[in-house]
Order: C-alpha cells, then structure tokens, then sequence
C-alpha cells in the first residue's frame, strides 16, 4: 500500500518532533450493547511523544488501545493511524505499531529465541533480516543468556521483557503499551521502565495505559485522565498536579474508627480535604505548617506524613470518588 | 547484515543492523501470504512434538493393520468369503481406518489448539495484532494441519499398499480422500471450538458421542446397509462413510452407482467449505471484540 498520506506523515521523514500527529482520535465511541466503554475521547499524538492514558479498571483504556492497534472496530467517531483509517487499513496500521498486551501471549511451546523470529515472520520479514535483529532485541531485553529456554520457565519479568523485545522486531516507529508493569515486584517494573526510557529516547512513539500513577509521572510527557469512557483532563504530569492539586499533600491517619468523623476538627486546615476510610489528606501548599496546626488544635494522629503531590491525588479529585468535603 | 550507516532514526537498539523493511512492505506481504507466515508458526509448534506425530502415524496403522489383517481378518475371510465384495477383509477395513485417522486427527488438532489459541495461550491474539487478518490466522492453522493429514495419511498408505491392501492403481487418490475426510469433519468442528468460551468437558463429549460413533457405524469394519435402518443414517451423514465408500472405489474398485461416488465428493466438499465459513466468521467475530 502507497498511500501519499502515509508518506507525508511518515515520522521516518527528517523531521523532528514537532511534526503532525501520527494518532488522531476525534469523538471516538465503542459500545458494547448499552454498555459505552469508550464515550467520545478526542486526543491527538505527536510523533516522538510518550502518551499515556491514566484510569482505574474498566476505564475504557484498553478499548482505546484495541481500537488504536486496528483489531476492534470503532462503534463511531474519526480515527487515525499515520493517516490512514484502521477499520478499513488494518493490516496496514497494524504494520506501524509494536504492540504489548496487557496479558502475554507468547508462544510458550517454543523456545525464547523463536517467539521472535516466528514473530517477525508475520511481517514478512526474511530470516536473513530477523536472526541478527532477534539476537540484538535479546541483549536489549537481557535475555541473551535465555535464548534457547523455553518460555515456560522465564519469570514474569522476563516474560514481559520479551513481549516488549517481540513487539520491537518489525521497528515500529509507535509502541502501544496495555498495563505494561501490572502484577510485576519493584525491580522488574524498574528495568522496565528503563528500557521503556531508552526507546523513548530514540523518538520512538510511546502510547501506554496504566493504572500506576508512578508509572505515568516516570514515562509520560502527556497524558489523559481516564474514568467511565471519557477524558477527565488532559496535560502533562506536572501541568495536571499544578491544576488539580496542590504542592503538598498531610497524610494523616487517626485510627479506621476516627478517620471518619475527624473532618469537622480538621475542617479550615490546609486548601482541601479529603477523608478516606484508611486516611485523611490534607491539600495545603505548605505540608508542614498545616500539620503544626493540626497539633495547635491538640489533635494527636497516629501517623503522618508530609509529601508532594501526586497523579494519585489528581485522580481522587477528578474523578470525584470518596470526596467528602 | 548490511550497515545502516548508524542513522539516529534507525529502531535498530544497539549494533548496527539491517534494517526491517517499510511498514507498507510488511503489509502488502501479510495481505497476499499471512495464512501461510501463520502456517509456518503452527507447523513449528509442531516440529517440537513432530516425533509423537510420527510414532501416532507409523504406529497406528502398524498396529490395527496387523491385528485386522493377521488376526482377525484370517477368521472372517475363512468363514465369509465374498461378503466383503470379493475383496480380502483387510482389503475392505483398510480404506476405512485411513480415513478414520484422519478424521480423530482432526478431532484433536481442531478442538484444544483452537481452545489454546483463544483463551488457554491466547496465541491467536499475537499475530492478530500483527498485519494477519482474523481469517488467515484460521486458515494458516487450516493448512498446517492438512498438511498434517497428507503426511499421517501417505504413511497410512504406505504400510497398506506394503500389506497389499491396495490392489487397484488408483489407491493412492485414497491419501487425498482422507484428508479432505479429515478436513469436512474437522472445520465444522473448528468452528464449534472457536465458540466456546469456557471447556466443561465438550471436546471429551464429541469424542465419546460424535468420533466414537461415526467411526463404529460408517461401514468401517462392515457395509453399512448390513445395520438396520435405525441406525444407518449416521453413516448417510457422516464424512467417515463418505470418505470410507469413496477410497473403497480407489483402493480396490469398489462397484458402485457412478451418482453415489459423486454424492460422495459433493458431501465432503459441501461440509469442508461450510465448516470453514462458519470458522472464518467466528474467528472474524471472537478476535474483532
């Protein structure tokens, strides 16, 4: 398929990152039944970017990525993928993308190695192109030493690490990521990250979902809030923390007995407060002053805590849940 | 390996290696030959249990065509010559257990990998976000399977033309016959698989009450119009009989009316194409949700 507004937005082009969008979503809606999983979201992603889209469960985030990655057809609304239409130019849209499920499926009857070349071979990529790349992806993901395992007795961790080496093996020039470090320990989400880091560093597209918070502020120049099918804000971490939240958040806890009824000796202190079942935050610009005046009012919490604000407390305030003030 | 020249664009992560070729390369090339780049996945699966298909496909002949030819056969052609039109029991049975093995081989390769595919592994759902097409992620699993029917079935063959089972010079179409057997019992099947959602035992049923049956009263070790009427109508459905009757012709020229062996061809054909119809549209339909 030539097609000129392949060309034309072809990131491969000498431009840099200001170029127009290589994703384009404008009202985009799929229902299932009555059930709207994604409700009308509009965004636009600029080659080079890393985007992401940030919700709880049942958001309406893989939907989107389904639809983005051309294999679930859009119920309504304007869609596109370097230019082209994903429902009518699957096979073509799909070709652009590197794609990480949210659950891996690789081929764990065969061994490390050949879930890349068998990969490849679905691209029409020749042997002669794919054994030294599958080598060089393998060192990428630290799998070289597991090559010839099979994928059984890799750990979640690798598991994951080779999915993202199997997504790589056609040189995609935008990288969809599901959930990419869900049910990963500490470590593992960290390699991941920096390898993530790395292929954003060389102008690769990053589009990702996630329910991390920690994962969004480390890997995403932009992103949207997601809840129920529909965009709650848009901007970068720090933009959307300076609009939503505070510089610094109390975290207090009185015991799960007094949490609840706390709020009237607290009200007045700090900008905003929010009482949850475990916790009560305190929004103030000033973290420590506003817990000296929880003391002058001879309050005495079992724990406390003084730090900035996150993603975390964007969505709280967004998305309006356990908001009681 | 050609030098990409170290391009900052390159994907290429760490050495200097050739580059993939464009996106619109790889999709023109999964538009014309996917089914085949998925084939290749299957039949290297496999590859790694290729010495269990071979020991199934030299075993399993080996095994029935003694016990029938030497065993059993030298009691019935004793005792009833010329029930079995002239030709030795074994003669008769040999042409039926071809196409019966291709028809259980079927019952395996088209039921847990399917189920394996959508849910257990979710190997389907790699190459779909690939350039493949729903559709030929099916039929790539379709043709690395008949390609399993054609091997296990040549082998078949050759341990019945080495038994002498195969008298008329045609017996080798029977090869042929058994794999499209295989194929109109196994893609209606396939389509079945693909719809289920949860495994509560159906594959053990269709062993049981679907394959067992077929295999016990399509002619296989006697004519059908020996059974009585009530129960032989599961051969007039079933592609053992159809294939069974229509190898019989090629094997040994089983005489019969020149309307039948075409009803034969049209059957098998008409079951193998609905089969895969259906299995397009429920792939299309599982994968695109």
């Amino acid at each position: 398929m030539h097609n000129k507004a392949i060309v034309s937005s072809n990131p491969l082009a000498d431009h840099p990152a200001k170029q127009q969008a290589v994703i384009a979503a404008k009202d985009l809606r799929k229902t299932y039944g009555d059930v709207a999983a994604v409700d009308g979201i509009s965004f636009s992603v600029p080659a080079g970017e890393s985007f992401g889209l940030l919700g709880p469960n049942g958001a309406g985030k893989s939907t989107t990525m389904k639809m983005i990655g051309a294999v679930t057809q859009r119920t309504s609304g304007e869609l596109s993928i370097m230019g082209l239409d994903p429902d009518s130019h699957g096979p073509e849209v799909r070709a652009h993308l590197g794609v990480v499920p949210q659950q891996d499926n690789l081929d764990e009857e065969l061994k490390v190695r050949d879930n890349l070349l068998v990969y490849g071979r679905y691209f029409g990529l020749p042997m002669s192109y794919l054994r030294p790349k599958a080598d060089e992806l393998l060192e990428f993901a630290q799998l070289t030493d597991k090559a010839k395992s099979k994928v059984d007795a890799l750990s979640g961790g690798m598991k994951r690490r080779l999915t993202i080496a199997r997504s790589l093996i056609n040189e995609p020039r935008i990288l969809l990521l599901d959930e990419p470090t869900t049910g990963l320990d500490p470590q593992a989400r960290h390699i991941l990250w920096d390898r993530l880091f790395r292929l954003k560093e060389q102008g690769v597209t990053l589009i990702l979902t996630t329910h991390y918070m920690d994962e969004a502020e480390q890997l995403c120049d932009r992103l949207i809030v997601v809840d129920k099918g529909r965009i709650m804000a848009e901007g970068s971490p720090a933009q959307l923390i300076r609009e939503h939240s505070t510089r610094e958040v109390l975290e207090l806890r009185f015991g799960s007995e007094r949490n609840g009824t706390i709020g009237a000796e607290l009200q007045g202190i700090g900008e905003r407060l929010e009482l949850l079942p475990d916790r009560v935050l305190i929004y103030a610009h000033d973290g420590e002053a506003a817990l000296e005046e929880v003391s002058s009012r001879g309050l005495r919490p079992l724990t406390s805590l003084v730090r900035r604000s996150s993603l975390e407390d964007v969505f709280l305030r967004l998305t309006g849940r356990s908001l009681v003030d | 390996m050609t030098e990409s020249g170290g391009s900052a664009e390159t994907a290429g992560l760490t050495a200097a290696t050739a580059r993939a070729h464009s996106p619109e390369t790889s999709a023109a090339r999964a538009r014309r030959w996917g089914s085949f780049y998925f084939a290749e996945q299957v039949l290297r699966v496999m590859w790694g249990y290729a010495w269990s298909i071979l020991m199934y496909s030299v075993g399993q002949p080996v095994a029935y065509l003694f016990a029938m030819g030497v065993g059993l056969a030298t009691l019935v052609d004793a005792e009833s010559a010329g029930v079995f039109g002239g030709v030795s029991y074994l003669t008769f049975i040999a042409p039926a257990l071809l196409v019966s093995a291709a028809v259980m081989t079927a019952a395996n390769e088209f039921t847990f990998p399917v189920m394996a595919g959508f849910k257990w592994r979710r190997t389907y759902y790699g190459p779909h976000a690939s350039p493949l097409a729903p559709e030929q992620i099916a039929a790539g699993h379709i043709m690395a399977v008949t390609l399993r029917f054609l091997v296990q079935s040549a082998i078949y063959f050759g341990a019945v033309a080495l038994f002498g089972a195969s008298p008329a010079g045609w017996g080798w179409v029977s090869v042929l016959v058994a794999t499209v057997a295989g194929l109109s019992f196994g893609l209606p099947l396939m389509a079945y698989s693909a719809s289920i959602k949860d495994d509560k035992g159906q594959f053990a049923l269709v062993m049981r009450f679907i394959v067992m049956p077929l295999f016990l009263f399509s002619g296989t070790f006697f004519p059908l119009d020996t059974l009585p009427l009530a129960v032989r109508w599961i051969g007039w459905i079933s592609p053992i009989w159809h294939g069974t009757e229509l190898g019989r012709v090629f094997t040994y020229g089983y005489q019969e009316p020149p309307l039948l062996t075409v009803v034969h061809v049209v059957v098998l054909v008409a079951l193998a194409v609905l089969g895969w119809f259906l299995t397009k549209r429920q792939f299309v339909k599982r994968m695109g949700q």
